[in-house]
């Protein structure tokens, strides 16, 4: 007999075909689960390239083919003296001042103002200064008889459309309290879709928004051959601490920065969701192999190799892992399709606003993603294959199913020592800014709880075999009891998908929980009002006394909201002055630890939770601003809670601020009420008493509508990670159903032989489906306590690695109730099913059965 | 597509290319007859008009071998921005060519500079010739020295023009009538015979040059009749030391809608030429494969001088002179070397191409 190893191709493909025939349930359920891993993890992968590709050419398009960046810190830019300055230095080709404005269009979505020189900017950002439609030809002081010198060009988000013949179109442009009207002179083709941006001459935008003096950028092009480092020492030397130079690294690294913590843990969710469909396959080939035992030991007789036929198990998970990766790419690319289109580049996340990104789908990513979806289904299916390989023929010819020897314990240590593994792992650091450690935890946590299913589900049914009860019911444990093996390979795949959704539940509630009580802290007032695009400007001092003075209104507290770019690499922090209240010394904010005092004649500053962890410091350390044109040495006295900024926020008193500053406006308020003043007239009053145009661009809303609108984003958000999660308990739970059904039927001599003896039909079905039950409370039981495992990883290693907030554990009783009930409904129920089924034929056949 | 909408955009943040007429248009000072020119105050800027030009056009020799260049400034006033408090309104432009000739190259090297005026960047003294445009330069020391230095594709001048001879005052004592109504005149004076020595620099090589060129200073508010499209001009210093300057602005049918020019001689002694006095007779022509653009580079300037009609027929270094200023907001026109019997000089033929605004 020829010693070949392997099958030849036309008998593995039977064998595959068969067995797909034989199980089309349980083969689908295997397919469908890797689908679902590879789908979502490659749609989360697409969506958020797609997203920063966009978000890229964005930035490009408005900082153009600039090398390198001059940025001020705050919105309200850096002296125009510094672009001569720039300007002279040598090696830099050209240089294009800017002044960029954070504006509302009429209907109050965001519209960027960018005031340009025409003639600095066609080198550098040509995008910008490429402007076309009617108009573009009438130059300045143009034979029309209009002159473009204040007009505006605009991109196509804007809803500006070219008509023909229309002739003297105008465009309405509000920011901090004014409403400004411009002739359009026309549009900018060169501004990809989805962005507002609206680009007039540097000199009008500057006198009309009541700039003069004031420039917030300095784009620059190097000289051939000059490296931006080499430019940078000469850059450095000369900029005030009100302007920064930012790299198109920094850019880069602060552009993926926005939403990479968001990202990488929806690709996490995904990868979870793959491994889940892994505990799949090894279900459905465990089952498998276990069935066709007999087979196997016929073809190891007839001269296959132990090798060839672990090769040929091996093969069969392969094809299953070919087919869901080829089935999940195409749901994944779908699946990405619909979510750019409904939710946007972020799902839901708010990172990236404004913008409709195009699908981009790169060859090797989606390679990457099957290669996954491969891997997983070939490793599910290994120990089988091995399995079914060291089986002794002789033994297994006889033998339908091995179902080891009851007497013996299954071993504990592996399991003990992944739990210990992963506990170690989550109390690593984080890795390059993300918790790769963490994950490793809750993965290594997983398997431990799979592993020790044999042990446990044989420790959690052997006390049910020995208790007095009905007969279906000790019929049911015994048989749980007798065969435990089979019992936890059905086990797996519904702990993991159990695991994993209370984990998200204990997660989601906890951070839910913090986030309310947050909400709480934070809008102790009765009525908040915000000026949008308004951080230089907004309620003059004149009309904060005329707010606080309403009737009604007992307390008022005016804060100045400003964003600040204290690293050139990382997204903008937030900078709040607000007031004190009389008595106490420090601000009323939901603080972390009780806040310290600083030195005399030190300024206070108090600082976020996720700044704290960002910048490193704590209270104590000195911390620099750049504030009106010089560095202010300020002193960190405390850390506050904050779930609203992830880059951070910085609160300082506002006497400070307007001392530090000379800025006595506010571009936010806080009203306490008297408790008998009506709420809704009181509003209207507020909003009588601002002039019309800043009143047009002003939120005025109560404390409990913000926290409701709050709360409604943060489900939003989350919709997608529920989503996730909804779906790969659902995959969980139809494997668990395939893989009860399979048991079910494969036991038709064993319910044969119950009849035989005198067992009733109903107390056949009873006892499955009290099998059934058991199984599922088992499952969900040992999933919930890996669940809350997982879920403290989360809350603890996760969250504060990858967001830099921390949040107080909340159980979600209800949700880990209702999980554990429905998982033991729906085990009972599909044992029910496939028993009815298995019982319709009659018993006497049923015995003579040889399966 | 999107550099010709830049170049529309371009167009038309320089007034350059834009028609004269417009809405509200600021108070641009009057050319006037018997304003004395004032010096070294004239050499500097005149922002209260619409147009100056700084123009130098001249023959360098590099090893033996001839070469054509061109340094020239101008300035606009937009009549933009004009009660705008911001340091960036648009309220004067500066804008600089320069071009080398060179046979065995057989096109234009060139190069350009536009800028709004502020901040030290682009700036034009009103007390004595000094323009900056970045890193281009024009400027008289206070011995009556010119400096200039300006970079185009492939070549850096860096160039030291002295006079060897007074000013020359064109037209009556410097006011230069340019068509029939009184007011379309400009200011106008030229400094011929300038000593030129400096650096060539050319694929990083920097070579020693001398040769000799022709200063033509020039500013105005209402240049051209709205019936000119374009006009020829030449200014060629002449071997025995003398000065021919010669203009016509031409019609859209090719005639003349008035001439001017003055012959200097060596000794000093000036003649300015009438309106008529002076004839282009087109002669070989020669046909852009860019633009399309037919140009009569070889024409024969004849004078009717007291002394009797004098002719010089003018060779150019090499046919394909021609200039295209689009990107930086100007026309696209001819200005080359070229020889008469007995002199080297520069021609300039604009309006060829498309009809010509100022």
């Amino acid at each position: 007999m020829p010693a070949d190893p392997a099958l030849p191709p036309t008998l593995l493909g039977w064998m595959v075909r068969g067995e797909w025939r034989a199980n089309p349930v349980r083969t689908l359920v295997a397919v469908l689960a890797i689908a679902v891993g590879v789908a979502l993890g490659f749609a989360v992968h697409l969506v958020n390239r797609s997203a920063l590709a966009e978000f890229d050419s964005a930035v490009r398009s408005v900082s153009g083919s600039a090398d390198i960046r001059i940025e001020a810190v705050t919105p309200a830019g850096f002296d125009e003296a510094l672009y001569p300055r720039i300007a002279r230095l040598p090696g830099l080709v050209a240089v294009s001042p800017v002044i960029e404005i954070a504006a509302r269009t009429t209907a109050g979505d965001p519209l960027t103002v960018i005031g340009l020189d025409p003639l600095r900017a066609s080198r550098v950002t040509p995008a910008l200064a490429a402007a076309s439609g009617p108009g573009s030809g009438m130059g300045f002081g143009s034979g029309s008889g209009r002159g473009v010198e204040d007009a505006v060009w605009l991109s196509p988000a804007t809803g500006w459309r070219a008509e023909p013949g229309a002739g003297s179109a105008t465009f309405e442009i509000r920011e901090g309290g004014r409403r400004l009207v411009f002739p359009v002179a026309g549009g900018l083709p060169g501004v990809e879709a989805g962005r507002r941006i609206a680009v007039a001459d540097i000199a009008a935008v500057q006198q009309k928004f009541d700039r003069v003096g004031r420039l917030t950028r300095l784009d620059v092009m190097l000289a051939p051959g000059l490296g931006p480092d080499a430019a940078a020492q000469e850059i450095l030397a000369v900029l005030p601490p009100d302007a920064r130079l930012v790299t198109p690294e920094a850019e880069t690294r602060r552009t993926s920065d926005l939403s990479r913590a968001y990202r990488v843990n929806l690709g996490m969710l995904a990868m979870v969701a793959l491994l889940t469909g892994g505990f799949l396959v090894f279900s459905a080939q465990s089952l498998s192999i276990a069935r066709r035992r007999p087979a196997f030991a016929l073809l190891r007789v007839l001269g296959l190799q132990r090798r060839g036929l672990f090769l040929q198990v091996l093969a069969e998970g392969a094809s299953l892992g070919v087919l869901g990766a080829a089935l999940g790419l195409a749901a994944g690319a779908g699946l990405a399709w619909g979510v750019l289109g409904l939710l946007g580049g972020d799902l839901g996340g708010g990172y990236f606003s404004g913008s409709q990104p195009v699908l981009e789908i790169s060859p090797a990513w989606a390679a990457f993603h099957a290669g996954l979806g491969l891997a997983v289904a070939i490793a599910g299916s290994l120990f089988p294959a091995l399995e079914a390989a060291g089986a002794p023929p002789a033994e297994a010819l006889k033998a339908a199913g091995r179902s080891g020897d009851p007497e013996r314990r299954p071993p504990l240590v592996p399991a003990l020592v992944l739990g210990s593994v992963g506990l170690a792992a989550a109390f690593a650091p984080p890795v390059a800014g993300l918790p790769l450690f963490g994950y490793a935890a809750i993965a290594l946590i997983l398997a431990a709880g799979v592993a020790a299913m044999p042990w446990l589900a044989r420790v959690m049914i052997a006390p049910l075999a020995r208790m007095k009860a009905p007969v279906p019911v000790r019929l049911a444990a015994a048989r749980l009891a007798g065969a435990p093996d089979q019992a936890a390979v059905a086990l797996c795949g519904l702990v993991a998908s159990a695991g994993l959704m209370a984990a998200m539940g204990l997660m989601v509630s906890s951070f839910r929980g913090s986030v309310d009580e947050w909400l709480v802290a934070i809008l102790p007032a009765d009525i908040y009002l915000r000026v949008a695009a308004a951080e230089t400007s907004g309620l003059d001092p004149g009309l904060q006394a005329a707010l606080a003075a309403l009737p009604g209104v007992t307390g008022m507290e005016s804060r100045r909201s400003l964003t600040l770019k204290l690293a050139p690499e990382r997204p903008a922090v937030t900078l709040l002055a607000i007031p004190v209240p009389p008595g106490t010394s420090v601000p009323d904010l939901p603080w972390r630890r009780a806040p310290t005092t600083v030195g005399p004649g030190e300024t206070p500053v108090w600082i976020s939770e996720p700044l704290s962890r960002l910048y490193h410091l704590a209270p104590g350390d000195k911390l620099d601003l750049p504030l009106a044109g010089r560095s202010v040495r300020l002193r960190v006295a405390g850390v506050w809670r904050d779930y609203g900024r992830q880059f951070g926020a910085l609160a300082v008193q506002r006497s400070d601020y307007v001392r530090l500053t000379g800025d006595t406006g506010a571009n936010e308020a806080a009203l306490t009420l008297s408790p008998d003043a009506d709420r809704a007239e009181v509003l209207a009053r507020v909003r009588g008493a601002l002039p019309l145009d800043l009143a047009a661009q002003t939120e005025i809303a109560p404390a409990g509508e913000i926290r409701q609108a709050a709360l409604k984003i943060f489900d939003r958000s989350f919709a997608v990670t529920y989503a996730l999660e909804a779906v790969a308990v659902l995959v969980g739970v139809a494997g668990v159903a395939a893989t009860v059904s399979a048991q079910t039927l494969a036991r038709r001599r064993e319910f044969g032989m119950l009849r035989h003896v005198g067992a009733g039909r109903g107390q056949i079905l009873a006892m499955l489906a009290l099998e059934g039950a058991f199984l599922g409370a088992v499952g969900a039981v040992a999933g919930l306590a890996l669940g809350a495992a997982m879920g403290q990883v989360l809350i603890q290693v996760v969250n504060p690695q990858s967001f830099n907030w921390t949040m107080d554990t909340r159980w979600p009783w209800g949700l880990l109730g209702g999980l554990t009930l429905a998982l033991t409904l729906a085990s009972a129920l599909t044992a029910l099913l496939a028993g009815r089924s298995a019982l319709s034929a009659d018993a006497v056949r049923a015995v003579r059965e040889d399966w | 597509m999107a550099d010709l909408t830049r170049r529309t955009l371009l167009t038309a943040a320089v007034p350059l290319a834009a028609a004269p007429a417009v809405a509200a248009a600021p108070a641009f000072a009057p050319v006037v007859p018997g304003r004395q020119l004032v010096f070294p105050r004239d050499h500097g800027a005149h922002p209260e008009f619409r147009t100056e030009w700084w123009y130098i056009t001249g023959w360098l020799e590099e090893n033996g071998a001839p070469l054509g260049f061109q340094v020239t400034f101008f300035r606009t006033r937009t009549g933009l921005g004009e009660d705008n408090p911001s340091r960036f309104a648009p309220r004067q432009v500066l804008f600089a060519h320069t071009a080398l000739s060179d046979s065995r190259t057989g096109r234009l090297l060139h190069g350009q500079r536009i800028a709004r005026e502020g901040f030290g960047l682009a700036e034009a003294s009103t007390r004595d010739m000094d323009v900056v445009l970045d890193d281009w330069r024009l400027v008289r020391t206070p011995a009556g020295v010119l400096k200039t230095q300006a970079t185009g594709e492939g070549f850096s001048l860096d160039l030291t023009l002295t006079p060897t001879q007074p000013l020359l005052l064109q037209g009556q004592e410097g006011f230069s009538r340019k068509g029939p109504r009184p007011g379309q005149a400009s200011y106008y004076y030229s400094l011929p015979h300038l000593k030129v020595t400096g650096v060539l620099g050319r694929q990083g090589r920097r070579r020693q040059v001398r040769g000799q060129a022709w200063l033509d200073r020039e500013w105005s508010s209402t240049l051209l009749d709205p019936s000119a499209v374009g006009w020829d001009w030449t200014g060629v210093n002449l071997d025995d030391g003398g000065a021919l300057t010669a203009f016509r602005v031409r019609d859209a049918r090719g005639r003349s809608l008035w001439t001017g020019g003055s012959l200097r001689t060596a000794e000093g002694r000036s003649w300015s030429a009438p309106n008529g006095a002076v004839a282009f007779d087109p002669g070989r022509t020669w046909k852009s494969p860019r633009t399309g653009a037919v140009y009569p580079v070889a024409p024969t300037v004849r004078m009717q001088t007291p002394q009797g009609e004098r002719r010089w027929t003018l060779t150019p270094l090499f046919d394909d002179q021609e200039l295209d200023s689009r990107p930086s907001g100007g026309p696209v026109y001819w200005e080359g070397a070229v020889r008469v019997p007995g002199g080297s000089g520069y021609l300039e033929l604009t309006g060829y191409a498309a009809p010509l605004r100022l």
